[in-house]
C-alpha cells in the first residue's frame, strides 16, 4: 500500500499540489489523470522522496523506502548511450545491494524474469542508444520491475507505445498485481486505457484532486471538460467508457459533397 | 563484455581474466623498462637477479656492481614506484570525476583541481613552512577549487559539458594567478616551484613514495567501492535516488576521493597534466561504458602510462631530461581534441 496524507509540494513558494491526501490498498491499481502540469508526476515523485514535500508519504511501516518498497518510473528517463539493455536492467537491483554489496544469482534471476516480461531476451545485448521509443520504454520498465518492488509507481509507461504494445505492457502489470499483490499507481494521458485498466481514477487539476471514483464515474463529460476544455465526447459501451476528442464546428474539414 | 556464460542471456560487466592479464602484463614490461633504460644501461637478467633477491624468502646471487645495486634500487625503482603511483592516482581520479559529474572531459586539471592544489603547495613552499604541509594544504586547496567550479558551473547556467570546463577554467587561471603573486613575492622560492610545476619524478626517493602511498590506497579504494554506484549515477541523479542510493553522498566521497588523490600526487610530483582524460577515455573505447571496469583498470593502466611516459621525458633529449607534465601534454592535448571531436560527432 501507499498513501499520501495532506501532501503539499511547493516549487518557490508556489504550491503546485496538494494539500492531497489518498490511500491505494495493496493489489489495488490507481490511475492518476489530469492535464499536463495537474501535478501528477509530482505527487509521484514525492512519494519516492525526489521533490521535497510537506505532510507524509506511509509505504506501511517507517522501515519502507523508495528503491526496495517502491519502484518509481519516470516519464523522460535518463538512459546511457552506450550501456546494454541487460546492464540497464540489472541496475534495478541497485536498491537490494547497499554499498559494498555486488549482485548474487538472485539478483540475476530477477532480472532475467524481468527481460522475458518485457519480451526483451533479444535485445539485451543491445546498446539503448539502438533501441526504438518503445523497447527504450519497455526496457525502463523491465528495470522497474526488476525492482521487485511490492508498491510500483509509473509515469506514462505508455507514452512512446504503439496500442498493442501498450496493451501488453498494461496487460503484464494487471497480472501482476493481481498475481503477486502489487500496488500500482500510473499517470496516464490516455484516459480510456486508464479507465480500462485502473480500479479507480484520481482525477487531479492543478495539484488539486478534483473527482475520483471508478471509470464509469470520472470518466463523464460534466466531469472532464472543466479540466481538459470542451473538446470531449464520452461514449459508453460494453467495454466501459471511452473518451473521443472532437474538433468543434468551425474547424472542421468541409464534408465532401456530390 | 566477457567470456563468462549467463544462464539469463546477458553477462553483467565484469573485467574478464584475459583483460587483467593484458594490464598485468604491460605493467610489468612498462616497470622492467622503467628499471634497465637510462644513463647506465643495465643488464636485464642481472636486474631481474637482484630483484628476485629481494623477495621474502629468496637468495640469489647477482652480478651487478655496488654502484649498479644503489642506481637500481635507490634511484630508479622508487621513481618507477612513483612514477606508477602517481599514474594511477591520476587516472582513476580523472574516472572518478568523469563519473560523478557524468562527463567525458572532468579531469583533475580541467576542473581546476590541481590549480587549486598547487596554490597551497606553492603557498607552503613560498611560505617556507615544511613539505610534511604540502598534502594538506594542497588537498584544501585542490577541494576548495572543485567546489569553486562545480558551484560556478550551476550557478552560470545548468551543468553541461562546456560549463563545467570552462568554470574549471576561470578557477584554475585564478589560483594560478594567485599562485604567480605568490612567486614574484617570494622571488628565491622560484626555481624550485617552477621545476615542481612543470612535474618532475627526477628527485624522488622513497620518502616521497611513503608520503604519497597512504593518500593513494584510501582514494582507491574508496573509488573502487563506488565503481558501482558510478554507473548508476549515469541515470541521473532522480533516477538514482530513486534506485534508494544517497546520490550527494556518493558524489561527496567520490569528489573527495579523487581528489586527496589528485592533490597527494601533485604535492610530490608536481603538475602533470591529461593523464586523467588520456587512461580512462582509451579504456572506455576499449571495454566499453562501465565504471566497473573503468575504474580498476584506469589504476593499472595509469601506473603502466605514467611509467612509460617518464621513460620518455628521460630518453627523449638524453642526456638532458624533459618535465614529464610535458610529455603528458605533448599526448594529451591532441588526445583532448579527439575527444571533444568525438563527442560533437555522437551528440
Amino acid at each position: 500500500m501507499i498513501s499520501w496524507r495532506d501532501v503539499v509540494v511547493s516549487f518557490d513558494g508556489v504550491t503546485v499540489v496538494g494539500p492531497l491526501t489518498l490511500r491505494v490498498g495493496d493489489g489495488e491499481w490507481v490511475g492518476l489523470i489530469g492535464p499536463n502540469g495537474a501535478g501528477k508526476s509530482t505527487l509521484l515523485k514525492a512519494a519516492v522522496g525526489i521533490v521535497a514535500h510537506q505532510g507524509s508519504v506511509d509505504l506501511g511501516g517507517p522501515e519502507r523506502r523508495a528503491g526496495t518498497d517502491i519502484a518509481w518510473m519516470p516519464q523522460r528517463p535518463l538512459l546511457p548511450d552506450e550501456m546494454n539493455v541487460g546492464n540497464y536492467v540489472l541496475l534495478g537491483r541497485t536498491p537490494h545491494l547497499g554499498y559494498l554489496g555486488s549482485e548474487g544469482r538472485n539478483d540475476l534471476e530477477s532480472v532475467g524474469r524481468a527481460i522475458e516480461r518485457l519480451d526483451l531476451v533479444q535485445l539485451s545485448d543491445r546498446a539503448l542508444s539502438t533501441l526504438s521509443g518503445g523497447e527504450a520504454q519497455r526496457a525502463v520498465l523491465a528495470r522497474a520491475l526488476a525492482q521487485e518492488a511490492p508498491v510500483l509507481l509509473l509515469d506514462e509507461p505508455t507514452s512512446s507505445l504503439d496500442i498493442g504494445h501498450a496493451l501488453e505492457v498494461l496487460e503484464i502489470l494487471d497480472w501482476l498485481r493481481h498475481n503477486e499483490g502489487l500496488t500500482v499507481v500510473t499517470a496516464l494521458h490516455d484516459l480510456t486505457l486508464a479507465g480500462r485498466f485502473a480500479d479507480r481514477l484520481v482525477l487531479l487539476d492543478k495539484g488539486k484532486l478534483v473527482a475520483e471514483g471508478s471509470a464509469f464515474e470520472v470518466l463523464t463529460e460534466d466531469t472532464l471538460i472543466p479540466s481538459y476544455g470542451p473538446g470531449i465526447r464520452v461514449v459508453t459501451n460494453g467495454d466501459g467508457p471511452t473518451v473521443i476528442p472532437t474538433r468543434r464546428q468551425s474547424d472542421r474539414p468541409s464534408q465532401p459533397t456530390d | 563484455m566477457s567470456e563468462v556464460s549467463s544462464p539469463h542471456a546477458f553477462v553483467p560487466a565484469r573485467i574478464g581474466a584475459g583483460r587483467w592479464l593484458v594490464a598485468a602484463v604491460l605493467l610489468v614490461l612498462a616497470a622492467l623498462a622503467g628499471l634497465l633504460v637510462g644513463s647506465v644501461a643495465l643488464s636485464p637478467i642481472e636486474v631481474i637477479k637482484a630483484l628476485a633477491d629481494r623477495l621474502p624468502f629468496v637468495v640469489m646471487e647477482y652480478g651487478l656492481s655496488e654502484v649498479e645495486t644503489r642506481l637500481l634500487f635507490e634511484l630508479r625503482m622508487p621513481r618507477v614506484v612513483m612514477g606508477g603511483l602517481v599514474g594511477a592516482v591520476l587516472a582513476v581520479a580523472g574516472a572518478g570525476y568523469q563519473g560523478v559529474f557524468r562527463n567525458p572531459l572532468a579531469d583533475p586539471y580541467l576542473l581546476g583541481v590541481a590549480a587549486g592544489a598547487g596554490l597551497g603547495a606553492t603557498a607552503v613552499i613560498g611560505l617556507g613552512a615544511g613539505s610534511a604541509a604540502i598534502p594538506l594544504v594542497a588537498f584544501v586547496g585542490g577541494i576548495a577549487a572543485v567546489g569553486a567550479t562545480y558551484t560556478l558551473s550551476r550557478t552560470v547556467g545548468g551543468r553541461t559539458t562546456t560549463t563545467l570546463i570552462l568554470a574549471g577554467v576561470a578557477v584554475a587561471a585564478f589560483a594560478t594567478a594567485v599562485q604567480t603573486f605568490l612567486l614574484q613575492r617570494n622571488y628565491e622560492t622560484l626555481r624550485e616551484v617552477y621545476s615542481w610545476i612543470l612535474g618532475r619524478l627526477v628527485t624522488v626517493g622513497w620518502s616521497e613514495v611513503w608520503t604519497l602511498l597512504p593518500y593513494a590506497v584510501v582514494a582507491a579504494t574508496v573509488l573502487l567501492v563506488m565503481r558501482r554506484l558510478l554507473d548508476v549515477l549515469g541515470l541521473g541523479d532522480e533516477e538514482a535516488a530513486g534506485l534508494g542510493v544517497d546520490v550527494m553522498r556518493v558524489r561527496r566521497l567520490v569528489v573527495l576521493a579523487a581528489t586527496l588523490a589528485t592533490a597527494a600526487a601533485v604535492s610530490v610530483s608536481g603538475l602533470i597534466a591529461f593523464v586523467g582524460i588520456i587512461v580512462p577515455h582509451t579504456i572506455r573505447l576499449l571495454t566499453g561504458w562501465s565504471y566497473r571496469v573503468i575504474i580498476p583498470l584506469s589504476l593499472v593502466y595509469g601506473a603502466s602510462f605514467l611509467i612509460l611516459a617518464d621513460l620518455g621525458a628521460r630518453t627523449v633529449v638524453a642526456p638532458g631530461e624533459l618535465p614529464i607534465g610535458v610529455v603528458t601534454a605533448f599526448l594529451g592535448a591532441p588526445f583532448f581534441l579527439l575527444v571533444l571531436r568525438s563527442m560533437r560527432g555522437s551528440s
